[in-house]
């Protein structure tokens, strides 16, 4: 234990605004899992993997040649594609199944990606290079990596596109309505397949940017993908589906909560806080349930 | 029905039984002497896995095209069975298993890394197989008191132990003060354990101990605390991932520290993916093309790195080369021992003392190599951002003078 954190204001501060920027990269990863979990009612384990495939496309943008940020406009419409066709080969066939189901699938997928990566860019640590530089907060005590501020800045405007597209659009409003009520919307003539598709083509998209851009914030590797995985799990269970304001909020939460994690029990605990306090949330979550009263249905 | 079953269970034990009795071929066959290797093609490992194996079979192209190993008036060749371990402890425990049972192996090939060779020596050592392994350095690999384990490489805890005592003497022979981040693996430990050792012989205080997890990517807090503390000497391994993150990072956060010393720079590409920024950064490794070591076979480390890059297509890093030198030194043990006794090549491996293109070999009684100090060598760049690994240390081979302290990122 380490309350160094605490002794230093200015690593306080450091500390948060680290957090935060994390958080809503987070947040964006966890936008797309909830938006699908809710329309599809699947989670998505391979959501991590497809994290790291997105950043692999920036990457070798940036082999090429190309400044990687674009990856983050063409990341995202090769991972839709990559999305719908993972829809039509695998997921329609248990999107209407239980949940285990689905799980194990998604599970499947992740391990297939996973090797797939290995083999196709070998096992090396990769990253990519923006060349943002560094600001400088109070007096030089606060340092933000640029591509840091670059990576929150560009998820909050994807957030926010995404926001306008589903309220303003035809698709979008498909896309909510299935979530409401899929048999419903089917009945009105919503093309529920459609829909399904391209929703989940636009949460392998969110995946897309986010792996751009932890390409050039930190560093890709085939078998890195759980724990993005299971972050976005997180804030979706603490945020509930549907709930955006309330996803990019736990999704700060936590990143402040792993950063604090980091300096007080040390780097090695950094992920596995994360799990603690999944669990924690989960037996509380249960706790509270079971003091409603409850009635047969 | 019943007949069937009988029927079936009877023909399939009988062919269960062939296949482990005519598959079996010894370790000599004709002219060949057959060793056996499980390396990582896939997995985590597969990059340096290759590596390995692209240098066991450049030892073997040069042995059998020089004549070969001549034991007992024949000559013979080397051949090597290779099995591919999947990066996996549990599996590279159950080829060496089928290996020497399965295939009658009776001369072994190390696997990458020391978690694999970890899993592997047991196995090897309960047959009483011989194993020459180029690449697991941790050091409770050379305390278990294992008779028939060789590693031709120097031992996990002296990677960095230089960087230290160089930094001490830099210091005017005072104690430095010390900042470290470890993963959390039995390799970085080792690294580890040796900077304590050096810390506790130099009067060297450590004021940062951070261990690093397995899926690092992010180690902003350390750096943190390194501006904060102001240490003389920040010590990163974490494998391939440790270095490059920690020059990202450092170069993000311009974190000013006198003597920066790494792991794995080698295998990470540190100055191809990180250019300029990565000026500086003293990285541990086990061989370098520069060092003036000898032999028949390869001539000499710009030999061996001219033929490697011809044959492969890429310039060798250290683990392909300690894996050509791990033939050259069953060669030499197979034809001291003049037999293909298993307990005689042991004992000629043992007290084996020769020149390789790598380095000098000569076995502790526990098998590790205790005459080829560690290398460091410092990434350097000139003006147009060419960068170059230049050795500084021992000053016996260095090609460039240490740079030190690393100049402020505010001057550069």
């Amino acid at each position: 234990m380490d309350f160094m954190v605490f002794q230093y204001p200015m690593i306080t501060v450091q500390a948060c605004l680290d957090g935060i920027l994390l958080g809503i990269l987070f947040a964006l990863i966890a936008y797309g899992m909830a938006l699908q979990w809710g329309v599809m009612n699947i989670i998505n384990i391979a959501q991590g993997d497809l994290v790291i495939l997105g950043g692999y496309i920036a990457y070798f943008m940036y082999l090429y040649g190309i400044h990687p940020a674009w990856g983050v406009i063409v990341s995202p419409i090769i991972m839709y594609f990559v999305g719908v066709g993972i829809y039509k080969l695998v997921i329609n066939k248990v999107v209407d199944r239980d949940l285990f189901i689905s799980i194990l699938a998604t599970f499947g997928i992740s391990i297939l990606f996973m090797q797939l990566m290995n083999f196709a860019f070998g096992a090396d640590v990769v990253l990519a290079n923006s060349g943002y530089g560094t600001t400088f907060l109070f007096d030089n005590n606060v340092v933000l990596p640029n591509s840091k501020i670059f990576s929150a800045f560009v998820s909050i405007i994807f957030a926010i596109c995404l926001v306008i597209y589903m309220k303003k659009s035809k698709l979008g409003r498909a896309i909510r309505a299935t979530a409401q009520n899929a048999r419903a919307a089917k009945i009105l003539g919503v093309d529920t397949e459609k829909v399904y598709a391209a929703t989940f083509g636009i949460n392998a998209a969110l995946c897309g940017v986010a792996g751009a851009l932890i390409s050039i914030t930190f560093t890709i590797h085939p078998y890195m993908g759980l724990p993005y995985t299971i972050r976005s799990f997180m804030i979706v269970i603490v945020a509930g589906l549907g709930n955006l304001p309330g996803v990019a909020l736990s999704g700060m939460g936590l990143g402040v909560f792993e950063e604090f994690a980091d300096y007080i029990l040390g780097t090695e605990f950094r992920i596995g806080s994360v799990f603690l306090l999944l669990v924690l949330i989960l037996v509380y979550r249960r706790f509270k349930l079971s003091r409603k009263r409850e009635y047969l249905k | 029905m019943k007949i069937k079953n009988i029927i079936i269970t009877f023909v399939s034990a009988i062919a269960l039984l062939l296949s482990t009795s005519v598959v079996s071929f010894a370790k000599v066959v004709g002219d060949k002497i057959v060793l056996g290797a499980a390396v990582s093609l896939t997995g985590k490992y597969s990059s340096n896995g290759v590596h390995t194996q692209n240098g066991y079979n450049m030892a073997v192209d040069r042995i059998n095209s020089m004549g070969g190993i001549k034991v007992g008036g024949k000559t013979y060749k080397f051949e090597i069975i290779y099995y591919d371990d999947e990066s996996n402890p549990k599996r590279a425990a159950q080829l060496a298993e089928r290996l020497i049972s399965q295939d009658g192996v009776e001369f072994m090939l190390g696997p990458y890394s020391s978690g694999l060779t970890k899993a592997m020596a047991p196995v090897t050592e309960k047959y009483g197989v011989p194993m020459v392994e180029a690449n697991g350095a941790s050091r409770s690999l050379f305390t278990k008191g294992y008779k028939y384990l060789f590693a031709v490489l120097a031992p996990a805890n002296l990677y960095l132990d230089v960087a230290i005592r160089t930094a001490v003497e830099l210091n005017g022979g005072k104690g430095v003060k010390i900042a470290q981040a470890f993963e959390q693996d039995a390799f970085s430990q080792d690294v580890r354990l040796g900077i304590l050792d050096a810390a506790k012989d130099t009067g060297s205080e450590i004021i940062i101990d951070d261990k690093l997890p397995k899926e690092l990517n992010d180690m902003a807090a350390t750096l943190v605390k390194v501006k904060q503390m102001k240490p003389d000497v920040l010590v990163v391994s974490g494998h391939t991932k440790g270095a490059l993150t920690a020059i990202r990072q450092i170069s993000e956060m311009k974190v000013d520290v006198p003597m920066l010393a790494m792991t794995h720079c080698d295998a990470a590409k540190l100055s191809k993916q990180h250019g300029k920024n990565s000026q500086y950064a003293l990285c541990a490794s086990q061989w370098h093309k520069t060092l003036t070591y000898k032999d028949k076979w390869f001539k000499d480390g710009m030999t061996y790195d001219a033929d490697f890059t011809k044959m492969f297509g890429y310039a060798p890093p250290y683990q392909a080369a300690e894996s050509s030198a791990a033939l050259l030194v069953f060669k030499d043990a197979f034809e001291r021992a003049n037999s293909f006794d298993q307990k005689k090549v042991r004992d000629a491996l043992a007290a084996t003392d020769m020149q390789t293109f790598y380095g000098n070999i000569k076995f502790a009684p526990g098998g590790q190599n205790v005459s080829k100090p560690m290398v460091l060598f410092q990434v350097m760049c000139d003006s147009a951002g060419k960068c170059e690994n230049k050795v500084v240390a021992p000053l016996k081979w260095a090609s460039a003078e240490l740079i030190h302290p690393i100049p402020k990122w505010s001057e550069r």
